[in-house]
């Protein structure tokens, strides 16, 4: 990877809210097509890093270089801009309730990109059908299933062109049956050479996408490496336990 | 008995021309409740904390103080302190219209709270200034959602027009009262009255129900929505 070109630098960054420590002094380099997968206990600050990449969450201090240039996060102009680089998928979609599932994707190339009605709408029926949801364009996020939320959120973010993806825990809140389908699209991204952050505790995403796992515990990533070596047979590292405790789950659910 | 009808029949379109005046002090009232809701529900949310404050006051002053004090403070206080030379028309549909904005205010901002916060997250992770998010996410859908209580607003504004005759603008009530002084015909007069202000209510109350209908999102229910 170090040969390769370095599109997202994050330099200590450190978040506290009130007195608790959410994120303390994180420091990540995210090669263009790289995939990175946040691994940890809950409150280990993998959402917090996430949202402060792409600035939902102003950083209290550190550094985001994003294409060799640095955000300030005073500059709300900056911001803007970071976030339209950098995709965002959530846990609970967060589809917009009053748009049907093309205009979900139109409006921002619309009102944040200026695209004329008609080429966001062409643009928003491609992404539809790379999800596989070109039949469902004027359903309302209330007729969708959650499978099918998470994959037109998925389109949304892709419609914007986005440098990164980052995605926080985009098939927890779907129950198992529904995984499957938002798998399939996240590994497409993948064969597509999609730069991605994502956490996840999805045991499949971990072992078969991730160029590297950072394990992250109280605001630190304490453990990094590619799978093969934090994963291998006999290695007593974290991120083991933690992926053999998946399993287990998976078993005992499977 | 026949002479009660004959009143009220000779005096029905002179009293239904009050309407027109009463329709007006409520539509103008309304929107301009509406234009001072939607900004200061903004302002209550996501402003900081002196324009909270500075809002808070509004709301808690045309909260507290009765409508026919405020009548009786602009139109022959403030105003004419001010040097302005407004119509008793004019006067009533501003105070009536800063009054129901201040509860307009309050409908808002909790529709805007019982918005799941996500959707903001997700408006501005695609791009979108605070305004952006605002303009095209947050408001199209807490209008949607406030509608019955604004149809509340809109019942207990046009009620309140009637203290208009205060001042003298001359809607159903002041034209009422006006009739009533000269033939003595209270009863039946003010039965008509009442009947012309509870049918504006009515009408007014089953179009914004069909607004509702026609506006609602498919599949969303109004209530609880995750």
């Amino acid at each position: 990877m170090t040969e390769k070109m370095v599109i997202l630098r994050v330099n200590n960054l450190s978040k506290s809210f009130g007195d608790s420590t959410i994120l303390n002094s994180v420091s990540i380099e995210l090669a263009k097509g790289e995939i990175k997968v946040l691994i940890g206990p809950s409150g280990g600050g993998k959402s917090t890093l996430l949202q402060c990449i792409n600035c939902l969450v102003v950083p209290d201090a550190g550094e985001i270089e994003l294409d060799n240039a640095r955000i300030q996060f005073t500059r709300k102009q900056d911001i803007y801009r970071l976030r339209q680089q950098v995709g965002m998928i959530f846990q609970d979609f967060n589809l917009f309730d009053h748009l049907t599932a093309l205009d979900n994707i139109t409006i921002a190339l619309r009102k944040v990109k200026k695209m004329p009605k008609k080429e966001a709408e062409k643009r928003a029926r491609l992404e539809l059908e790379q999800v596989g949801l070109g039949d469902k364009e004027t359903l309302y996020p209330a007729q969708l299933s959650g499978g099918q939320k998470q994959r037109v959120a998925i389109a949304r973010a892709l419609a914007m062109d986005p440098k990164i993806l980052l995605l926080d825990e985009p098939t927890s809140a779907l129950d198992p049956t529904l995984i499957g389908e938002v798998i399939s699209v996240i590994k497409g991204l993948a064969v597509k050479g999609m730069t991605m952050i994502m956490a996840t505790h999805q045991i499949s995403l971990i072992y078969n996408l991730a160029d590297e796992i950072l394990f992250m515990e109280n605001g630190r990533i304490v453990e990094q490496g590619p799978p093969a070596a934090l994963l291998a047979a006999g290695n007593k590292s974290k991120s083991q336990g933690f992926c053999d405790r998946l399993n287990e789950l998976s078993e005992v659910e499977g | 008995m026949q002479n009660a009808l004959s009143v009220v029949l000779d005096s029905l379109p002179y009293l239904l021309q009050g309407s027109f005046l009463t329709a007006g002090i409520v539509v103008f009232a309304m929107f301009l409740g509406l234009f001072i809701g939607i900004f200061m529900s903004v302002g209550l949310v996501y402003g900081n904390r002196f324009i909270r404050y500075i809002l808070t006051a509004y709301v808690w002053i045309f909260r507290g103080v009765p409508v026919v004090v405020l009548l009786f403070l602009f139109y022959f206080g403030l105003f004419s302190f001010l040097g302005l030379n407004f119509s008793a028309f004019a006067t009533v549909s501003i105070v009536l219209g800063m009054t129901t904005g201040a509860y307009q205010a309050n409908i808002f901002k909790g529709a805007i709270l019982s918005l799941p916060h996500g959707q903001f997250k997700a408006a501005s992770g695609l791009g979108m200034s605070d305004m952006q998010a605002i303009k095209n996410i947050v408001l199209p859908q807490i209008l949607r959602m406030s509608i019955p209580a604004w149809s509340n607003e809109y019942s207990i504004i046009l009620k309140d027009s009637a203290l208009a005759f205060v001042i003298g603008a001359p809607e159903i009530m002041a034209r009422t009262q006006f009739v009533a002084s000269r033939t003595y015909q209270h009863l039946s007069l003010y039965i008509t009255a009442g009947i012309i202000y509870f049918l504006l209510t009515w009408a007014g109350v089953i179009g914004l129900r069909k607004l509702e209908q026609y506006v609602r999102i498919p599949g969303y229910s109004q209530h609880g929505n995750q």
